[in-house]
């Protein structure tokens, strides 16, 4: 049930890396993990998923990673204080993002524009009925993850239940 | 040749105008969305567009359709992450010429704006 919902999410990935920037992902093992928890990664591209499915989707990466990756994205080397940086990783995040859903068949599914958070150490709030799958990730220019956040409502269709917090 | 690009992403229309430089396209005009291209098209008087779908302010398919509704007539090519089989649909309905799914790889893109050009000088 897990991979029902974590495979559209990797061949997207995968996708978007190797056409857009020649890079080969290679994907660890997708698993639930809390919904309150402090970010290994310093840079989160954000897109809200509405429809049939209903939740957050972020790309994240430590800083080194997101601006090595954008950087190749650009063509150009991009500083991470520039809106360029924000506009790559948000031009990245929606990729996959819109690959994925495509990938959802049957679904229709709607998602927003890219929202971006640069922040050492960013604390990552779901709320308390949400389910989080993180996908880990690495390639050439280090590694990142995709989290994919549901509400309770669409976890339930991936047969996915939410860990209430303590 | 003028080609209007409309993408909210300056980083994919930076890469864009690279693929159109190749092809000897160096007449490029950029908006940041529908609005903003609605507010330019009339001034650019683009022979080409190439527009995003998902955009704030406008998005692409509001803008395409309000463009031919004001009688515009260049050919347009969406280009965007918007894959699903009725979405091309309901592009095409609007008004789109042809469609090229995001990711794309520089050939793909060249070998689509080719295409975009000849159907429409064919029509």
């Amino acid at each position: 049930m897990l991979d029902e919902l974590s495979l559209p999410f990797v061949s997207s990935a995968e996708n978007v890396f190797s056409t857009m920037l020649n890079l080969q992902v290679q994907v660890g093992q997708p698993a639930e993990v809390p919904v309150v928890r402090e970010s290994a990664h310093d840079v989160s591209g954000i897109i809200a998923m509405s429809g049939d499915i209903e939740g957050t989707v972020a790309l994240r990466f430590p800083a080194d990673t997101a601006v090595r990756v954008a950087s190749l994205f650009a063509g150009v080397e991009i500083d991470a204080s520039t809106p360029d940086f924000a506009d790559a990783v948000g031009e990245l995040a929606n990729m996959v993002v819109g690959g994925a859903k495509a990938k959802f068949k049957g679904k229709n599914i709607s998602i927003s524009c890219p929202s971006i958070i640069v922040g050492q150490n960013h604390l990552v709030v779901g709320s308390r009925d949400a389910v989080c799958v993180n996908i880990p990730c690495e390639c050439e220019c280090g590694s990142f993850a995709v989290d994919v956040l549901l509400n309770e409502r669409s976890a339930q269709q991936f047969g996915l239940r939410p860990r209430i917090a303590a | 040749m003028k080609i209007l690009l409309v993408d909210d992403s300056r980083t994919i229309r930076n890469v864009q105008k690279g693929v159109l430089g190749q092809l000897g396209y160096t007449d490029i005009e950029e908006a940041c969305d529908g609005l903003d291209a609605l507010t330019k098209v009339g001034s650019v008087n683009p022979d080409l567009m190439l527009v995003d779908w998902n955009m704030p302010n406008m998005d692409g398919l509001t803008f395409v359709k309000k463009y031919r509704a004001q009688g515009g007539k260049a050919p347009i090519m969406m280009v965007t992450t918007e894959a699903e089989k009725n979405r091309v649909i309901e592009a095409i309905k609007a008004g789109v010429n042809n469609y090229l799914i995001k990711p794309f790889s520089p050939d793909l893109l060249s070998q689509r704006i080719k295409e975009t050009l000849e159907k429409t000088k064919a029509a």
